[in-house]
């Protein structure tokens, strides 16, 4: 795929940190105001994506670092395992768990295996998609 | 407690490449190997309660609202099969860290091993039938796994899948039949319904719910004619076969008919199926044993021999049979498991598995051969040897049987003395005799690969010669759980002059006489081998899976033509009449037709979306339609919004988003917009358009006043934040409430990912070979 425009690569650079972060806020909102893993995984492959367009597949895999399929695999690792921590604890599987602690600065983080659960999402949802944005542009290279 | 020793298998197979890749092949899986003898120790410390008469349960809820417990029983029969499992499992691991030193997956191997471990574990000890279904199946695709490791080779694959399809469908059988079980006794633990043995048995179904959990068992515990896969899954490296066959996998089968004896045995019908199906394997195992060359196979058909043998001592039921099973089990995992490991060790030593191509390896290798010749010497059943023992309390029980003792005990004999033939087969012909050159230039095994054969012939002695030993530890206790009641036990190594003793040494002299005259025997027997192999039940199999891959074909021809719009047109008509037929016969058309309080940007909205629709199907430009797709998309979003739910308008956003940059993708290699279709089909689409978004407006519209069942809303709006601790009822849903439907869904989501990325690669990989498409 040719490279795209300067203002598309200025732009995406610009932009990939930001809406990394956005997803971030957004997945670690989720409990409580609307977000969650689902939606912060979406807008994290939308920053890549973006990349995708601006740069191309080489490079975006190079600031990927790991293989989408290998996420994909670690995020579904760590749902399923997010549910067996209440069943080692002696309750029925998926139980919740939960211990809240206080950051400086950040405020209270609801540290919990919902919160684990919501990652592994994030993670198969970026996975996912990545792994058919990639599969896509390298075809078409 | 119980169910961390249960799966910390798995926990430890998932970190096991690393432990290999930082220790090292060798003591990285001593390193795993400390687990196995872990839980071995674990387990050992429940036997002087066991064996005193005591039984344990412990119990996890799993999903108690589905009576779903992770529950699991302690009694001499799933003890002694721990115990096996975690001691022999001990050895395998550390003798596959030198059988398969410096194979690039040997932590991939370990991840297999440790989780079949640890699903054959929960097979053993679980109490709840869903538990232990789950696990069984668990067996039977970790041990895939471990067959089809050399998955490079297409033998080790089809031999792989083989050994699945036929203990995957035992397994659905077995499912059907045990929750047969839990509607007729009302309870889903195996402990409860074994307790109240009359009720099964005076049950309708009695025979039904019997047929179906013996095809689950006979497919896992390889009973003619469904015997075949356990000699193909020799493709496994030998570390595998020695463990799935002496004391674990295909003793599941084994496992559950006598878990099930208290319950469904005892019965004409169960004696006569078992003691003939067991018989019969029992003698045709050992049968087509002696007409092998391969060692590895050698021992597999003995394994089947094995298996019939403790199928038909269950079948026949009586106190002394069920003692004889206590005992052969124990007897067999020893020296089959010892045996099978020597095997490895000629293999890996010497370079060859055909036994007509070694003679005199005693020489190189003296540790390896006095082990082989203690195991063999049980094998064949000769005193002082724990499997003297059996082999006494075999014939007596045969002897003793209430029905068909005189059949029995025919093919017990006769299995007796082809198995001292395939003893001499497997030890006396590679390691005695004229030496004769190997491939390889034989030398002693190390420590690693001979501490296993070793240890377990000791105990094969030492049981002998002190049966009073495994008496009091597992054998009474085994015994007793198969019979549902205390057994009395008492082990003499000598039973007198008897008819037992004189059809045992008549088997021996048989049997030494066939060994001798191997090779003639062999191509006696030639004619037999082809025939089985043209007309036995394993053509079968591989016919009938020609017929499925043919029938699978047909109907994807049928079904799958390849035309999206075909695709749609069946999904939506299929929803349209099946919704329409429901509001005709079940429910009175109410239509809730009053739209006070609508509000006027609510209507713009709604009149947007139906423009940019109309326009979508106008349009002649590629862009156009999907820029007025992205409307139609964010239109509906706003809807989201409007009627307060942002995560739902969130998500369709950012999915719209997504797919118009997924479409800019793959608009490069679309073809020029064509006008492909007719007018008639025009008006076909209008027509089915119309007809899906009148019926759904119905629906809709409806649907208000019809109420079926209570709303569950209110209790995810009132417990959201009092027990979820959160106030986004949605996302609470999604990841606690109902966390194991999102699982689900991420797991579909995965495998969309991975379906594309299958599809994509595959296409280009064809076309690069210059492939059809």
């Amino acid at each position: 795929m040719m490279e795209g425009s300067l203002i598309l690569r200025t732009a995406a650079r610009f932009l990939m940190p930001l809406l990394l972060t956005f997803s971030i806020f957004m997945l670690l909102r989720g409990h409580d105001q609307p977000g969650g893993g689902f939606i912060a995984g979406l807008i994290a492959a939308m920053a890549f994506a973006l990349y995708v367009f601006a740069f191309d597949v080489p490079t975006t895999r190079r600031i990927l670092r790991v293989d989408p399929r290998g996420m994909l695999g670690w995020g579904l690792l760590i749902a399923a395992l997010s549910g067996v921590i209440s069943a080692m604890l002696g309750q029925p599987f998926f139980t919740s768990q939960w211990w809240p602690i206080q950051l400086p600065v950040l405020g209270e983080l609801k540290l919990s295996t919902p919160l684990f659960f919501d990652i592994g999402v994030y993670l198969v949802v970026l996975g996912t998609v990545m792994t058919i944005v990639l599969t896509l542009a390298e075809a078409e290279e | 407690m119980m169910l961390a020793a249960v799966i910390s298998g798995f926990l430890v197979g998932g970190v096991a490449p690393w432990v290999i890749r930082y220790l090292g092949d060798s003591r990285g899986s001593l390193a795993l190997a400390a687990l196995p003898a872990l839980l071995f120790v674990y387990f050992a410390s429940f036997v002087s309660s066991v064996a005193g008469g005591e039984t344990a349960r412990m119990v996890t809820p799993w999903a108690p609202g589905l009576d779903l417990m992770l529950s699991f029983y302690v009694d001499g029969l799933s003890l002694s099969f721990a115990l096996l499992i975690s001691g022999i499992g001990t050895f395998i691991v550390i003798y596959a860290g030198s059988y398969l030193h410096d194979h690039p997956q040997l932590g991939r191997f370990y991840i297999y091993l440790l989780g079949f471990m640890a699903s054959m574990l929960g097979l053993v000890l679980a109490d709840n039938i869903i538990t232990l279904f789950v696990f069984w199946e668990l067996t039977s695709l970790t041990s895939f796994l471990l067959i089809g490791f050399n998955h490079e080779q297409e033998k080790s694959r089809k031999l792989a899948v083989q050994a699945m399809l036929v203990t995957v469908a035992g397994g659905l059988a077995m499912l059907a039949g045990l929750i047969m079980m839990a509607v007729v006794t009302g309870t889903f633990e195996l402990s409860e319904m074994m307790a109240e043995p009359d009720v099964l048995k005076a049950h309708a179904h009695y025979t039904i719910i019997t047929i179906l959990i013996l095809v689950g068992a006979f497919s896992k515990s390889a009973q003619a004619p469904l015997h075949f896969w356990l000699p193909n899954a020799m493709e496994a490296p030998t570390p595998v076969s020695a463990y799935l066959h002496s004391s674990t996998m295909v003793k599941a089968g084994v496992y559950l008919m006598a878990r099930m004896h208290p319950g469904l045995g005892g019965t004409d019908f169960w004696i006569i199926t078992l003691s003939l199906f067991g018989g019969v394997t029992m003698f045709l195992g050992v049968f087509l044993a002696i007409q092998q060359t391969e060692i590895k196979k050698v021992l597999a058909y003995s394994t089947v021999m094995a298996l019939g043998t403790l199928t038909m001592l269950i079948g026949i039921g009586t106190d002394g049979a069920l003692i004889a099973a206590s005992v052969f089990l124990l007897a067999h995992a020893f020296y089959k498991a010892a045996l099978f490991l020597i095997a490895g060790i000629i293999d890996h030593e010497a370079g060859t598995k055909d036994i007509t191509k070694m003679g005199g390896l005693r020489h190189s290798m003296p540790i390896t051969a006095a082990a082989a010749t203690v195991a063999g010497f049980s094998l064949a059943g000769i005193p002082p040897f724990f499997g003297f023992l059996a082999k006494e309390m075999l014939l007596e029980a045969t002897l003793d049987a209430d029905l068909l003792a005189l059949v029995l005990t025919l093919l017990a004999v006769g299995a007796g003395a082809l198995v001292v033939a395939v003893a001499g087969i497997v030890v006396i012909r590679p390691f005695y005799g004229a030496k004769v050159e190997t491939p390889k230039k034989p030398h002693e095994a190390p420590m690693a690969m001979l501490v296993g054969p070793l240890v377990l012939g000791l105990f094969g002695i030492g049981f002998g010669l002190m049966p009073g030993l495994a008496e009091r530890t597992l054998v009474g206790a085994t015994a007793a759980a198969m019979a549902g009641e205390p057994v009395d036990v008492t082990l003499y190594l000598w039973h007198g002059f008897n008819l037992a003793l004189l059809l045992s040494v008549i088997a021996v002299a048989a049997g030494i006489f066939l060994f001798l005259n191997w090779n003639r025997v062999r191509a006696r027997l030639e004619g037999v081998k082809a025939f089985s192999e043209s007309y036995g039940p394993e053509a079968g199999y591989w016919r009938g899976l020609d017929l499925l891959n043919w029938v699978a074909f047909w109907q994807t021809r049928i079904l799958q033509n390849g035309y999206m719009r075909y695709y749609l047109i069946t999904i939506v008509m299929t929803m349209v009449v099946l919704t329409l037929y429901a509001m005709v016969t079940r429910a009175t058309p109410q239509l809730a037709t009053t739209l006070t309080g609508v509000q006027i940007y609510e209507l713009a909205i709604a009149l947007i979306i139906v423009l940019a629709a109309v326009f979508l199907g106008w349009t002649h430009s590629r862009l156009a339609a999907v820029a007025s797709l992205g409307i139609v998309g964010f239109g509906v979003a706003l809807v989201y919004v409007l009627f307060s739910a942002p995560d739902l308008g969130i998500t369709q956003v950012l999915v719209e988003t997504l797919t118009v940059l997924l479409l800019v993708l793959v608009l490069f290699r679309l073809p020029e917009f064509l006008d492909l279709s007719s007018n008639a089909v025009r008006l076909r689409d209008l027509g089915i358009g119309l007809l899906v978004g009148g019926t759904m407006t119905l629906l809709l519209l409806m649907i208000g006043d019809v109420q079926y069942f209570e709303p569950i809303s209110w209790y995810f709006v009132e417990n959201s934040y009092p027990i979820a601790q959160g106030r986004n009822i949605v996302n609470v849903i999604l990841v606690d409430f109902r966390a194991l439907d999102t699982l689900g869904e991420i797991y579909v989501l995965a495998l969309a990912g991975i379906g594309v990325y299958a599809m994509i690669k595959l296409r280009s990989e064809d076309q690069s070979k210059g492939g059809p498409r």
